[in-house]
């Protein structure tokens, strides 16, 4: 049964991302890229990878769409058609072309008799590494003695205690991002500096008419 | 803003909920599926849907710029003052079984509030990313209107 849902599930997302790359909506392919996130966050949940699922169902099917979305309203609905078309078909089929040859060779790795089925209990990643770590994440974050303090999540105690500094980085790297979209698109806040720079009547216009019109940029 | 009032109802009417969920997935990320990430992203939808359709001059009211852009660095700083505050009390970095009496407390103690470091900066970064992006538009309009021209925007 799961094996049918895994297979239907994996269908959808190979159409889905088929009409992604097919369509000049704009719109439409934000739309198609969050039925894809969703699906994505489907089959984690499929392979007992809820919190995973749960991040992609947040920042995959959520986040991102209405941030897609907030780019779609500074540029057109819709694609402009290329002007030199035979150059892009070929690419366009060059590069299909070149993902199904990847595909093809990643299809082939799986009929090595040594490597393990898909779920193998048995796989060596599931053998050395995950027991080990569940040992430690229960025995040095989770509890000292039956009646200290449990925490029963154990992706959160690995995430959080065990691989500390690895979330640290996931934090700095979001932190870096915010940052760098206020300096490049300056923010709301936008502080004067004296000099040779054309902010000025950026920030008198963002204040005034332009904050009229964002309303409507929002609707 | 859009004047629907199913829509303007409905926003105003679920925000509240939004904010408390986001509170608990935040909070029950030790027990449940969950955690920084995840509440932070929630957190920050509820004030994008109240963007979205009360315009993006009012959520800018509820969520000052300055203020979501502080919360970029003080989820950071947290998180990092964290593993400092473990070293000043005599362990490793990020290190928390030494912030409280017995291990396990410390341990709880230091993953919420990491995770509440992670929530803060991933909220903050998503509220500015979004207004900052919503307020583009105005900018762009506004600059047309006095003629001062912008870069890599011919077709429009």
């Amino acid at each position: 049964m799961i094996t049918v849902t895994n297979l239907a599930l994996l269908a959808f997302m190979a159409i889905t991302a088929w009409a992604i790359a097919r369509t000049r909506n704009l719109f439409v392919a934000t739309m198609l890229a969050g039925i894809y996130s969703l699906l994505t966050a489907t089959v984690f949940v499929l392979l007992d990878a809820v919190d995973v699922a749960f991040t992609e169902a947040a920042v995959g099917a959520g986040i991102t769409t209405v941030l897609f979305l907030g780019a779609l309203l500074l540029t057109d609905r819709q694609a402009k058609p290329h002007k030199n078309r035979l150059g892009h078909r070929l690419g366009t089929y060059g590069s299909m072309l070149l993902v199904a040859l990847l595909g093809a060779a990643l299809v082939y790795t799986t009929l090595d008799p040594l490597m393990p089925h898909f779920g193998d209990p048995g796989a060596p990643a599931q053998g050395r590494l995950a027991p080990e770590f569940l040992a430690d994440s229960v025995r040095q974050v989770g509890r000292e003695k039956p009646t200290a303090t449990h925490i029963p999540n154990v992706v959160t105690t690995t995430l959080a205690s065990y691989r500390g500094f690895d979330t640290l980085g996931e934090v700095v790297v979001i932190f870096t991002a915010g940052v760098g979209v206020l300096m490049l698109l300056g923010g709301g806040a936008v502080r004067r500096r004296p000099g040779p720079r054309k902010g000025k009547e950026t920030t008198g216009g963002e204040s005034t008419s332009g904050e009229s019109k964002s309303g409507g940029a929002g609707a | 803003m859009i004047e629907h009032v199913v829509l303007r109802v409905i926003a105003k009417l679920l925000a509240p909920f939004i904010v408390l969920f986001a509170l608990y997935v935040q909070f029950h990320g030790d027990f449940g599926p969950g955690g920084g990430f995840q509440a932070g992203v929630i957190f920050a939808s509820a004030f994008i849907l109240f963007a979205l359709i009360y315009g993006v001059e009012n959520a800018r009211q509820i969520a000052p710029p300055a203020v979501a852009q502080a919360g970029i660095g003080l989820g950071v700083l947290l998180y990092a003052g964290t593993g400092v505050a473990g070293m000043l009390l005599g362990g490793r970095y990020l290190d928390y079984s030494v912030l409280a009496h017995d291990a396990g407390h410390g341990q709880h103690y230091g993953i919420l509030i990491i995770e509440f470091g992670v929530g803060v900066t991933v909220a903050a970064v998503m509220i500015t990313v979004f207004f900052t992006f919503a307020g583009r538009r105005g900018v762009l309009e506004a600059r047309e209107d006095t003629g001062v021209p912008h870069d890599g925007d011919d077709e429009r």
